[in-house]
């Protein structure tokens, strides 16, 4: 059982490592996807995306570093 | 097959398969060398046994998902799993914690199996598969997803298939060779390259989910590289700067 367990967290593991980056990518999804419903098929919604993960991903970082 | 539209999913399932790979054989070797080969062996094929079912059961579902559906859920999950990668590697990269060492793992493993030895000799032929039945069915479940990740979105499948075979074959011929890990896999750069590719994997699908009309269709891939290996390498000078400024 505690070896089913142990697979389980590190599968959970796979995608979660640090929660606030985890946290963070999917509020940028989550942004982009209001703003794609707000305006249908538009190239806005793919640059916020972008931006947003890269964004996300210098701030993790850098916050790292600081910890 | 066209080679122009199949050479990022082949690379980028080839180089994540090769990490995993390398990190399988790892703890598959310290059971054999701790225990024997049989229970290392049993443990392993038991451990692909399980992956060849999970894809067999999984493999048919992926194609009753809507396609926007399947590319938003795969975006999303390149997207944690890419750049948790990516990630770590900078942190690596820029010396704020230890690059992975697979002779370490390799020794820590042994010692933890030896240990084990000595307290339970009657059921240690079954903690050493379960051992290497363990590092079998994390490192490929990885594989799995890397292979559908990369090529589900795009009908890529076949190709990231064969990338992924490919390096589990090499890892496999390289290590039973030699019978060692192999610790001189540049491990933290593949890492690295590997975060770049499917967190740009995870940008495109994501937005191919959200209906994003990329310019240039699926050469916007190669794009989306070259910004996060230029972020990330940035990212890299950025802290070790910082830290050369926060010692006197």
């Amino acid at each position: 059982m505690n070896a089913l367990i142990n697979i389980a967290r590190e599968l959970a593991n796979l995608f979660v490592d640090d929660g606030w980056l985890a946290l963070a990518i999917l509020g940028v999804v989550a942004f982009a996807g209001i703003l794609s419903t707000l305006v249908p098929s538009s190239l806005a919604t793919g640059v916020v995306l972008l931006l947003g993960c890269l964004g996300v991903l210098v701030a993790n970082v850098a916050s790292s570093a600081r910890r | 097959m066209t080679w122009t539209a199949d050479a990022p999913a082949i690379s980028a399932a080839f180089l994540g398969s090769l990490v995993e790979a390398v990190e399988a054989l790892t703890i598959v070797l310290a059971v054999a060398t701790v225990r024997s080969w049989r229970p290392a062996g049993l443990g392993a094929v038991a451990g692909l046994a399980l992956l060849v079912l999970i894809v067999l059961v999984l493999g048919p579902l992926i194609d009753r998902v809507p396609l926007q559906v399947l590319q938003l859920i795969i975006g999303i999950l390149l997207l944690l799993f890419g750049m948790r990668w990516l990630r770590k590697a900078i942190l690596r990269a820029a010396g704020l914690i230890p690059l992975h060492d697979e002779a370490m793992i390799f020794a820590t493993e042994t010692a933890e199996l030896r240990d084990k030895a000595r307290r339970n000799e009657a059921k240690l032929d079954w903690l050493a598969g379960l051992a290497s039945f363990k590092a079998m069915v994390l490192e490929g479940l990885e594989v799995v997803f890397i292979v559908i990740a990369v090529g589900a979105g795009g009908g890529q499948l076949i190709p990231a298939s064969l990338g992924a075979l490919a390096a589990c074959a090499l890892v496999a011929i390289v290590g039973l060779g030699v019978h060692r890990p192999l610790a001189r896999v540049p491990e933290n750069t593949l890492k690295f390259a590997v975060g770049v590719m499917l967190s740009a994997f995870g940008v495109f699908w994501t937005g191919e989910g959200l209906g994003v009309p990329w310019p240039g269709e699926d050469l916007a891939i190669v794009a989306f590289v070259a910004l996060f290996l230029v972020t990330a390498l940035a990212a890299v000078a950025l802290v070790q700067r910082a830290n050369a400024e926060a010692v006197p």
